[in-house]
């Protein structure tokens, strides 16, 4: 009752969607276009070097200024944008649809399936998040493909957890019982009638992982785990930054505004979604 | 042959003995067109009957179910599930008490009553849409091609109970599992509710089984009546018989403790005592403990199910002693 008939008042308040949620979507928006739009939109080619106006401040031509190769700042984080929107989506994703599919598999079915399935989510758990990982990525090799695949294999846990804690309830719900009486298969329970009362906390999560997974690709980078030089992207202009970092410190301050921007839209977008559906973190 | 036939359902929760189960030989039939009610408090295992029957039980409740429960000559409790799945929502249909959690919150009151329609029948959506309005209509609810598009939020209690049913009776079952229709709901919606029941019965020739507290209604609605108490059938037989003579002490109490039938400045007739703990039922008659009319054989004895009349089973010792006036 109590389950339901929270999503039910969330559903009639559906229309009043908090400020926060829509700042943070549009700060998310705004770096979608410019990352779509990024060969009109930088004014410099991201990697084109210019070796006559190295560590230029900001200002003049180059807004954000030069780095030690003359590329130009405002470029390069607009171009990064397109990898940093990848890896909080594509890092978000994978993790996403496989920890829903095992949560609600384990939530659903109990006994030996919920067991096996637990126990492996524990030794996925029991290894630090960071370290998993930094091994993982560093066996597969360097790239954006294998950080997508270390979060996949790591990441899903805590949606497993979410999804499954909310299966665990509601598959005694009555509404669930109603749609038992009617006849319809596992399937379709799962799909149809749980899954969709009970996704909303693993969506509401998703948003703060994709700034957890940003930040995990940039520091992966700034390790030279991640992205590769000379393509741009913001962990990397941290680091190569860091050598300049007392006598120019734009090429590194702006990379890193850059993606407490983009995390500050996710954190505002989730915070949203988490007041509008009455769910607590 | 009787459309549906309970045959000695035994249910037993966690470890607990086979011995003293929680729901005891509960046996019963209801024939196409007949309304049954199924009386008794709350706890006496009337819900626990149905939902044993249909194999039901919450998720994760440790039972042990025997007995047999044939539905037109099928046996719900050994057949397979794809099959029980196949009867659910197309021959046999249910409604609960409580339709706001029983209404998926997130679907609008349409998609749930058309959701049948094409799982079961096949019916593309746009036809079940229409059905959906149709059925709408029939179980009155006021502009139905608006409320259609209705969450079940924006229902009143009666008007979700309502799109249950129709729900329910969408691909016009035989049978109707009806959990206590009325009871969150008030006196006037009450009455509309099971007015709108025997108009789908009379005209459908549903059956239904009718579980309810409540006597009155059962007065205004069933054929005949099963009283049930700790999990076990204490009288059968059609309502004007059981009515007019009740045999057994329990059912005339319950007749007596009505609410209607108090008198001013007189306490409220009760049947004195609890209903016994499901863990530590009485041996012998259960009712034994609350019974005016208890003799050492009711304390130990095994009490069969014996024929009063024709259409009159009855489950203590001393019926033939026994006589209360209506």
């Amino acid at each position: 009752m109590s389950v339901a008939g929270t999503i039910a008042a969330a559903q009639q308040r559906w229309r009043r969607i908090p400020v926060v949620a829509g700042i943070g979507f549009a700060i998310i928006l705004a770096w979608v276009v410019a990352a779509l739009a990024a060969p009109w939109v930088a004014p410099f080619d991201p990697i084109a070097q210019d070796l006559s106006a190295t560590l230029q401040p900001p200002g003049g031509s180059h807004w954000l200024g030069t780095d030690n190769f003359g590329r130009d700042v405002l470029s390069r984080i607009i171009w990064s944008a397109r990898i940093d929107l990848q890896m909080g989506v594509f890092g978000v994703l994978f993790p996403f649809l496989i920890g829903t599919t095992i949560g609600a598999l384990s939530g659903y079915a109990g006994g030996l399936i919920d067991t096996l399935l637990m126990r492996l989510l524990d030794v996925t758990m029991s290894f630090p998040f960071f370290v998993l990982i930094i091994a993982i990525v560093a066996t597969l090799g360097p790239g954006l493909i294998s950080f997508f695949i270390a979060l996949a294999l790591v990441g899903w846990v805590s949606y497993a957890r979410l999804i499954r804690a909310q299966f665990l309830v509601m598959k005694e719900a009555d509404f669930v019982l109603a749609a038992r009486c009617l006849g319809y298969g596992h399937a379709r329970i799962v799909f149809r009638h749980i899954l969709p009362n009970a996704i909303m906390p693993a969506i509401v999560f998703s948003m703060s992982d994709a700034v957890i997974d940003i930040l995990l690709g940039s520091s992966l980078s700034y390790l030279g785990l991640g992205i590769q030089p000379p393509t741009a992207e913001w962990g990397v202009m941290i680091a190569e930054g860091q050598t300049f970092i007392a006598s120019a410190w734009w090429i590194s301050f702006f990379p890193g505004l850059a993606i407490i921007c983009l995390a500050i839209g996710f954190s505002m977008l989730a915070d949203g979604f988490a007041e509008h559906f009455g769910i607590s973190e | 042959m009787a459309l549906l036939e309970l045959k000695h359902l035994t249910v037993a929760f966690g470890k607990g003995d086979l011995t003293n189960p929680a729901v005891d030989d509960v046996s019963f039939a209801v024939d196409a067109g007949e309304v049954m009610g199924l009386v008794g408090e709350s706890g006496s295992g009337k819900t626990v009957t149905c939902r044993a029957m249909l194999r039901l039980m919450p998720p994760g409740l440790h039972h042990r179910i025997s007995g047999q429960a044939i539905f037109d000559g099928k046996d719900l409790l050994a057949t397979s599930e794809r099959e029980l799945q196949s009867l659910y929502g197309k021959r046999i249909g249910m409604i609960f008490q409580n339709p706001s959690s029983y209404l998926d919150p997130l679907s609008s009151i349409g998609q749930q009553i058309a959701e049948p329609l094409i799982y079961h029948e096949g019916l593309s959506r746009r036809n079940a849409r229409a059905r959906a309005i149709e059925l709408l209509r029939q179980v009155g609810i006021p502009d139905p091609r608006h409320n259609v598009d209705a969450f079940p939020h924006q229902f009143s209690g009666g008007m979700r109970q309502r799109a249950m049913i129709a729900a329910a009776v969408a691909c016009q079952p035989d049978l109707l599992i009806a959990d206590e229709p009325t009871t969150a709901l008030d006196v006037t919606v009450q009455a509309q509710i099971l007015r709108l029941l025997m108009e789908l019965r009379d005209r459908t020739g549903l059956a239904i089984v009718l579980i309810t507290h409540d006597l009155g209604v059962i007065a205004a609605t069933c054929d005949t009546v099963a009283v049930m108490y700790a999990g076990r059938i204490m009288e059968r037989a059609t309502k004007g018989e059981l009515i007019r003579h009740p045999r057994h002490p329990y059912t005339a109490g319950l007749i007596r403790s009505q609410p209607s039938r108090a008198r001013k400045g007189r306490p409220m007739p009760s049947i004195e005592g609890q209903l016994p703990d499901v863990n530590s039922l009485p041996k012998g008659c259960r009712f034994h403990p609350r019974c005016a009319y208890a003799e050492p054989l009711c304390r130990t004895g095994v009490v069969a199910t014996e024929p009063v009349g024709s259409d009159h089973l009855v489950a203590c010792v001393r019926w033939r002693e026994l006589e209360f006036a209506a």
